[in-house]
């Protein structure tokens, strides 16, 4: 039960990276790719109808996590408190320079919200892929399973880490380019002149450094945590995971087609995501103190109640909310107006 | 109190405070936006879609900042009380996942289509966007008021040995029996809130002569349903509301009423001052029996104390809960007495023309925000010192790593990011409320709708 718990979040995290990480990564390249108030207001249009729906997959499965992890939710929200915090702002001010931006016809107007949507949504790549970190190298839990982490310590993973250090920072980096080319094959799908011109030229570069970014991490990963080593080797088949991420960065490279190209982003993200995941199975948490061996899915969970009922609503209501993600995203097919 | 658990207090009672400013109005604008599509169906008459239009605009403005400013109450949870989390997650948990699966995902799904695609959609479609809108919306009311009412009387859980809390019944938590009327309390004051906004601005209009057509629906429609709310809101909800303190929290009620000797016949107290170190209530306004009247529907019944409870019982700011209460209750009089004064004027077919009653109503529409915010108050302070009703304190519940610092600083983050969300609202408010409901009358002023494809 709680494994089958631990798989129901991975996909929530999982369908929230690839949602909202394409509407991040159109933030990060607004300013590179929309060079005109137009073409700025095409990008715009492109996830206007879209964004605060993804970005409730961030809400439901925080909420999943909430309820099927509660002691994991308390410690790592706790213990991540001043990059969350961070995080929240923002959300907030990411979420008004969208919804903001096109109620004035005004240059000065457009020209306060474009840098804010840019760089929030850099930001937040850069945050949400740190934190991702920091739960691969572990943090110092202690005997209750608490931890507080400082921003910094002396950028060095070890036993007093802190948020950012050199193996979070790469996967923060890592994390932006992936948004930006998964932002880039977005755009190149949804909209067309100049705008779709740029996404399509940036592409090829971007995911250079992508794939450069990609190697660093996993040899960067297996260093620092040698837990996934173990996994990997223990659970052989777990490398479908690293495989499909792989055969899916290949992808987005030989394909055709704007559409196939945009997938292949997204099983990228699914399998990159799949295999930290999976390399830490069954830690949630991982520890690197001596006081507490790490949160796994076992202790992090509630009595068993609460997780057979939560199924009974929550499958249903997972299958509802994927109704509607068919729908709006039919409604909203092809390219968006200019 | 130790400094950090008054930070953590500070910090969820601002963000919520702000927050709920605005689900208050989109919750009450949703279901008046409904009526005003329906009555645009079933007449034809193409005024009453543009003030549905009208209202959506504003509608969209609170919505947003309703979301940007909800997401960090989630989290909230688990950054600043995460002891909390950890023992009842398992419980609040549900209902907290429930509201994003089942009321986020409608909601941001419909208003997509109806802000920005009645001219894609059939008439009948764009009033079911409209409804299903307000369904969302409605919904989320209800889980977040589900894992209030948890949290004022727990039911359906069971303490496990390691001291965390078990669900033990999902019906025992969503049925608990306090979510009946609070729930149709809370639902009734948005209601009120969204009603004297629209009839605050018709009557704006009709003062200014502007927009005189639209501005009789938003007077005839705000007056009709602030009318009705204002009385649902006093009786039964109110009612109902009291009677689950009296039963479950009896010294949040003695707290409440200033009432510190247990007595037969206990008076109201319609002013006063409470003086919690001598334990009386100074220059007290009272009418005699008629706090054991409300109570127990007789007059001789006898209302306990606050000096019957032991002193780590009761609230722990008697003074601020009594305000909050008689802030309420005072202006939650006043918004009916003007809504009936209101409503006859309109039966009488006068209000249209009495610049008196148009200028109470333009001025009364900070009132009910006032009131809702009072009423919150009530409830949450009223609930201390316990942070689950009889099982957890407060003073157990916060984040024991997350020093005061830590929690100042980011209150300070917040409290200067919503005063400059304040001052865009304000300002992308009053633009529309310049612009007025009828269509294109200065060429280059409309709002371009960002999305333009749905």
């Amino acid at each position: 039960m709680e494994t089958l718990w631990f798989c129901l979040v991975a996909v929530m995290v999982a369908v929230y990276a690839i949602l909202d990480g394409f509407d991040l990564g159109t933030g990060i390249v607004h300013l590179a790719v929309a060079r005109s108030d137009a073409e700025r207001r095409q990008t715009l249009a492109a996830i206007g109808p879209v964004w605060d729906g993804n970005e409730v997959w961030l809400i439901a499965g925080g909420g999943t996590l909430y309820f099927a992890f509660p002691a994991l939710y308390a410690s790592a929200f706790s213990g991540f408190y001043l990059a969350l915090m961070m995080v929240l702002w923002l959300l907030i001010l990411r979420g008004i320079s969208i919804e903001f931006r096109g109620h004035l016809d005004n240059p000065v107007w457009a020209a306060f919200w474009d840098p804010i949507f840019c760089g929030s949504s850099a930001l937040l790549a850069i945050l949400l892929g740190a934190a991702l970190g920091n739960v691969v190298r572990g943090v110092p839990l202690d005997s209750a399973g608490d931890f507080f982490l400082p921003l910094w310590t002396g950028f060095r993973p070890g036993a007093d880490p802190g948020i950012l250090d050199w193996y979070t920072a790469l996967c923060g980096v890592t994390t932006l380019a992936v948004l930006t080319l998964h932002g880039l094959a977005w755009l190149a799908l949804k909209t067309d002149g100049p705008v779709h011109e740029r996404a399509e030229r940036l592409i090829g570069r971007v995911w250079w450094i992508v794939l450069v970014d990609a190697i660093i991490l996993t040899v960067a990963s297996f260093a620092v945590q040698p837990r996934l080593a173990q996994s990997f080797m223990e659970r052989p088949w777990l490398a479908v995971f690293p495989a499909l991420a792989a055969a899916s960065l290949a992808l987005i490279r030989f394909l055709r087609g704007e559409r196939r190209r945009f997938l292949a982003s997204a099983a990228f993200i699914a399998g990159m995501l799949t295999s930290a995941a999976a390399g830490v199975f069954p830690y949630v948490l991982p520890s690197v103190s001596e006081a507490n061996a790490g949160l796994t899915v076992f202790n992090a969970a509630p009595a068993q109640y609460g997780l057979k009922i939560g199924l009974a609503w929550w499958i249903p209501g997972f299958l509802l909310a994927a109704g509607y993600v068919a729908f709006v995203y039919r409604r909203f097919a092809g390219k968006a107006a200019r | 109190m130790d400094t950090a658990l008054a930070v953590h207090r500070l910090h969820f009672a601002f963000t919520i405070t702000f927050h709920y400013i605005f689900p208050q109005l989109t919750m009450g604008l949703a279901l008046l936006i409904v009526i005003l599509k329906t009555m645009a169906l079933r007449t034809g008459e193409e005024r009453y879609s543009q003030c549905a239009r009208f209202w959506a605009k504003i509608f969209a403005v609170n919505f947003a900042i309703g979301v940007v400013t909800g997401i960090p109450m989630e989290f909230q949870f688990g950054t600043n009380w995460s002891r909390f989390s950890k023992s009842a997650g398992g419980v609040i948990g549900q209902t907290l996942a429930m509201e994003g699966m089942y009321s986020f995902f409608l909601e941001s799904t419909f208003l997509g289509l109806f802000v920005y695609g009645e001219k894609r959609l059939s008439p009948r479609l764009h009033w079911l966007a409209a409804f299903m809108v307000f369904l969302g919306s409605w919904l989320s009311g209800f889980f977040i008021i589900a894992t209030n009412a948890w949290m004022q009387h727990p039911t359906g859980y069971q303490t496990m040995p390691d001291g965390s809390i078990a669900l033990t019944s999902l019906a025992g938590l969503i049925f608990n029996p306090w979510v009946f009327w609070q729930y149709l309390h809370n639902m009734t004051g948005a209601v009120v809130t969204g009603s004297f906004v629209m009839a605050a601005l018709g009557a704006f209009y009709l003062l200014t002569d502007r927009h005189r057509e639209h501005a009789r629906v938003f007077v005839r429609l705000g007056v009709t349903a602030g009318a009705i709310a204002t009385l649902l809101m006093i009786f039964p909800t109110g009612d109902g509301q009291g009677r689950n303190i009296a039963t479950d929290q009896p010294p949040t009620l003695a707290a409440m009423e200033g009432l510190f000797e247990s007595t037969p016949g206990a008076p109201l107290a319609i002013i006063g001052q409470p003086d919690t170190e001598r334990r009386r209530l100074d220059n007290p306004l009272t009418v005699p029996g008629a706090l054991s009247l409300l109570t127990y529907k007789r007059w001789a019944g006898t209302v306990q104390g606050l000096n019957d409870f032991p002193h780590s019982l009761w609230p722990d700011n008697v003074a601020l809960l009594y305000y909050s209460y008689h802030i309420m209750v005072g202006l939650g009089t006043i918004l009916f007495a003007v809504m009936a004064i209101a409503a006859w004027k309109l039966w009488r077919g006068t209000l249209m023309q009495s610049r008196p009653v148009l200028w109470v109503l333009m001025l009364s529409f900070p009132l009910p925000y006032i009131a809702t915010t009072a009423g919150w108050m009530t409830a949450e302070l009223g609930r201390q010192p316990w942070l689950i009703y009889g099982v957890m304190r407060t003073a157990e519940g916060y984040s024991p790593k997350v020093t005061a610092g830590s929690g100042l600083f980011t209150l300070l983050g917040f409290m200067g990011l919503y005063a400059l969300l304040s001052v865009l609202f304000l300002f992308l408010i009053y633009r529309e409320v310049d612009h007025g409901p009828e269509p294109e009358s200065i060429a280059g002023h409309a709002p371009v709708p960002v999305p333009a494809a749905v």
